[in-house]
């Protein structure tokens, strides 16, 4: 007999690459029970994924090799068994979701056919797979259920299609459902609507359901258990409380430091004057208004941030500024110029003192210029700031000034972590000696603790040289560690707008506290009594639904 | 869906517009019909009757807006060299490039698909590379010197199948294997490279997550999502055989529209190179919009 669901035993999985062998895990063990919610926690590269893929027998042999271990799941070796009796688990008896449901749903198969597909794989008659399909859709919140499965995954929202891949898991009333990152490219609401999602679904089967995420909050929120990993090894293992109040690996400790919100919160200084002043924006796309009137004031040295969830129009402020692309009415003053009716060369000019750092490094850095040519070409363009003789000396400081060594300059993008990428991306914006940077999403895609470095990094930036910033940012907690004043942003409207303190400490708007309450916090305590508040709200919406009736 | 089709009629329109205004002149510079069609010590006043019944002797402009104002009314002109409408003798031609095309593009698809995507599946193994030098080899070989060792081997030496001309089914043989060849080589690792990146998808991953089989994992889920460039290549490929294959009808006596137009353009028979290249241009446009169809009923995306 069994003493666990699922058991993974000293596993050791490596890869053959063209830069030699990578071990990717390294004699790990875990377990995981029926009704249980194990973590599995760690930033990019610590081998959090390989068990998953093991399980799954998804590691494509060579390059993959399994080198030790055993995975036991009712008893039975699965690293044993033939291709064929894997498969016929798979979707049945383990179940997984994935982290970008967009990329992991066949973009030409009507989604109704997907989720039947599940139970079709395991011999159901069709009629019985596609009521199967329609029940869940229904039971995972999708509207007009009959006409969703229709549809294909492109007309849903990121939110519908993780539900849509939750239902095309649990199809099969599987005993297990991993689920590796499933709300890491999810608005915050959404995020907290899934993962509650979730839990239900768990209670109503009594699956065990193994996370495997990066990120603390959902350990916190959502976990029994939990286990660490850094290189490819479990550092510490133990309930989320106990690993919150008694880390005792370093590594650990290191990601507990590292979460963001913690720290003391900046106060706007007053009588600055307005450097920026946005009158009026206003965009559509289409039929489609993305910006609708938005007013806001930035002060020179002044941190801004601009909160919402996707689509709320923050993106499309910074490209309005920028002109990257043409507003359709408004005004954009800067030191009191309006930046709108500006010529094309007045622009280039004007660029000069407004920067910007996109999200993803990997794809805003030219592949084929090295260090030197990437953060030199501003000089290229602008030959009026610096002589050429200058230029090694200078972008040598740069790189240092961003925590990078001057010898770096003849590396290429790909020869740095993701990171150090963004560091680069921010030596090149320092290059032109801006007065504004814009930051789009720029820590988004980076490891919380790279994440804690880039922010200290703008900061040091934002005191030493007063660059102001604007600062677009879904995640709250990093922005109450570095920003001013925020603005808060929904279906292109500003909803609120104060200082730091206001907006975290007394939000006036329901939309702004029901942004705050959807927060993952890496406290278990504090996690418990916002999903506590939650639950109250969502009750309270249900007696009003209630009577309204 | 209809406003791209409108669209697409519009541009393709214009385009051919402007092909007859250049092949219309153009081919003026060929030389003079009546050089050629009568005996040689004609004299210069039956020359300048024979330019005179044909219009020949108006200046190009005058000639050119009488084409213009005949073809308003579908009127392609006469064939100088057969004496009848030119449209008929295109049409006629046309028919045998059109089977040619047809037949031989269904079969290159078919084994190409097939073969590509059981090579993607393979990459690396035996099958794989055993099907990639196939193909290099069919994308290289020159279709005037596969044409005629296949006369040698098949028609001179073995004796199977006829040199050439049509009129049985073994007729069709030769010209349809040498045609074969070329589209198929460039299909297949079209189709292979389109299979290596859908299988390495992330939708992919979540199939082999839900045990869906092997095979309808190549067939149902990747292979629809791979035809869209595969497609292009097919319609680029069928048009160039629809344009007639011209060396391929010449070695082997096909009475198609390459060889009628290479015939035409030797013999000035100016009305029925313009002919010919308009019907192959419609031809042309009308399987664009065949493939525009595709591409629509293959991805949802498109059809919104």
């Amino acid at each position: 007999m069994a003493d666990h669901l699922l058991e993974v035993r000293n596993l050791s999985v490596r890869f053959h690459t063209t830069g030699g062998v990578v071990n990717a895990v390294n004699g790990i063990s875990w377990h995981l029970d029926r009704g249980e919610t194990l973590g599995i926690l760690g930033e990019s590269g610590s081998g959090k994924s390989v068990s998953a893929a093991a399980i799954m027998n998804l590691i494509d042999r060579p390059p993959g090799e399994i080198t030790s271990g055993q995975i036991l799941f009712d008893g039975q070796d699965l690293l044993q068994a033939s291709e064929e009796e894997r498969r016929r688990l798979n979707g049945k008896r383990i179940s997984m979701i994935f982290q970008d449901p967009l990329s992991h749903l066949n973009p030409v198969y009507p989604v109704g056919w997907q989720i039947a597909e599940t139970a079709l794989a395991h011999g159901v008659a069709k009629a019985e797979a596609y009521a199967r399909a329609l029940d869940l859709i229904e039971r995972v919140g999708i509207p007009d259920p009959k006409g969703a499965m229709r549809k294909y995954p492109h007309q849903f929202s990121g939110g519908q299609r993780q539900r849509l891949m939750i239902a095309m898991a649990l199809v099969q009333k599987p005993d297990i459902l991993i689920a590796d990152e499933p709300t890491t490219a999810l608005d915050v609401t959404v995020q907290a609507d899934v993962l509650s999602l979730l839990e239900e679904l768990q209670e109503e089967t009594g699956m065990g359901l193994l996370l495997i995420t990066h990120d603390l909050g959902v350990v916190a929120e959502a976990c029994d258990r939990a286990v660490v990993m850094e290189g490819g090894r479990i550092v510490e293992s133990g309930t989320p409380r106990g690993l919150y109040h008694n880390a005792q690996h370093p590594y650990t400790r290191k990601l507990l430091a590292a979460a963001p919100g913690r720290g003391e919160m900046r106060e706007p200084e007053s009588g600055r004057t307005p450097i920026l002043q946005v009158r009026g924006l206003r965009k559509s796309y289409g039929g489609f208004e993305a910006l609708k009137a938005v007013d806001f004031d930035l002060h020179a040295g002044e941190t801004l941030a601009i909160v919402g969830e996707s689509g709320s129009g923050k993106s499309t402020i910074a490209r309005l500024i920028l002109r990257l692309e043409e507003a359709d009415a408004g005004s954009v003053k800067w030191k009191g110029e309006d930046v709108l009716t500006k010529s094309r060369r007045q622009m280039g000019g004007l660029r000069r003192q407004l920067q910007m750092v996109f999200q993803d490094p990997t794809q805003s850095l030219n592949p084929h210029m090295s260090v030197y040519d990437i953060i030199s070409e501003a000089w290229v363009i602008h030959p009026d700031i610096l002589p050429k003789a200058q230029w090694p000396t200078r972008v040598a400081e740069l790189l240092e000034q961003v925590g990078l060594k001057p010898e770096h300059t003849q590396r290429y993008p790909h020869q740095f972590s993701g990171g150090q990428r963004q560091r680069i991306a921010i030596a090149r914006a320092l290059a032109l000696e801006p007065d504004l940077i814009i930051c789009d999403e720029a820590v988004s895609a980076l490891d919380v603790s790279i994440q804690a470095q880039v922010i200290a990094l703008l900061g040091e930036l934002r005191d030493r040289l007063g660059i102001a910033f604007i600062f677009i940012a879904h995640d709250l907690p990093v922005v109450r560690d570095f920003a001013d004043r925020v603005l808060v942003m929904q279906r292109g409207r500003v909803v609120e707008q104060g200082s730091v303190r206001q907006i975290f400490e007394s939000p006036h708007e329901p939309y702004t506290q029901r942004l705050l309450a959807a927060g993952l916090d890496a406290d278990p305590d504090v996690q418990a009594e916002r999903r506590a508040a939650r639950r109250q709200l969502a009750r309270a919406i249900g007696q009003m639904a209630d009577i309204v009736q | 869906m209809k406003s791209m089709l409108g669209k697409r009629a519009l541009s393709s329109f214009v385009s051919l517009f402007v092909l007859i205004v250049l092949v219309f002149f153009l081919s003026r510079l060929t030389g003079d019909p009546a050089a050629l069609y009568l005996p040689v010590d004609a004299s210069e006043e039956m020359r300048h009757n024979f330019r005179e019944i044909h219009g020949l002797n108006d200046p190009l402009m005058v000639q050119f807006g009488r084409y213009m104002a005949d073809l308003a009314r579908l009127d392609f002109g006469d064939s100088l060299r057969k004496a009848r409408p030119a449209l008929d003798v295109v049409l006629e031609a046309f028919i045998w490039t059109l089977w040619l095309a047809l037949v031989t593009m269904a079969l290159v698809a078919v084994a190409a698909i097939v073969v590509g995507s059981i090579a993607a599946f393979h990459v690396g193994r035996p099958f794989d590379r055993f099907a990639s030098v196939l193909s290099l080899i069919g994308a290289s070989a020159p279709d005037f010197w596969v044409a005629i060792v296949g006369i040698v081997i098949f028609a001179v030496n073995l004796g199977w199948l006829p040199t050439s001309g049509t009129g049985t089914v073994w007729h069709w043989i030769l010209p349809i294997a040498v045609l074969f060849i070329r589209p198929f080589g460039l299909i297949l690792q079209v189709v292979r490279g389109a299979m290596i990146t859908a299988l390495g998808s992330a939708y992919v991953k979540t199939a082999r997550a839900k045990g869906v089989r092997n095979r309808p994992i190549i067939f149902v889920h990747t292979l629809r999502n791979a035809m869209l460039p595969v497609i292009t290549v097919i319609g680029d490929q069928a048009a160039a055989l629809l344009n007639g294959a011209v060396v391929v009808e010449t070695i082997f006596g096909f009475p198609g529209v390459g060889k009628l137009m290479i015939d035409s353009i030797l013999q000035r028979d100016f009305n029925v190179i313009l002919a010919s290249i308009m019907v192959t241009a419609i031809a042309i446009f009308i399987m664009n919009i065949l493939i525009d169809i595709a591409y629509a009923l293959l991805d949802p995306r498109i059809r919104a």
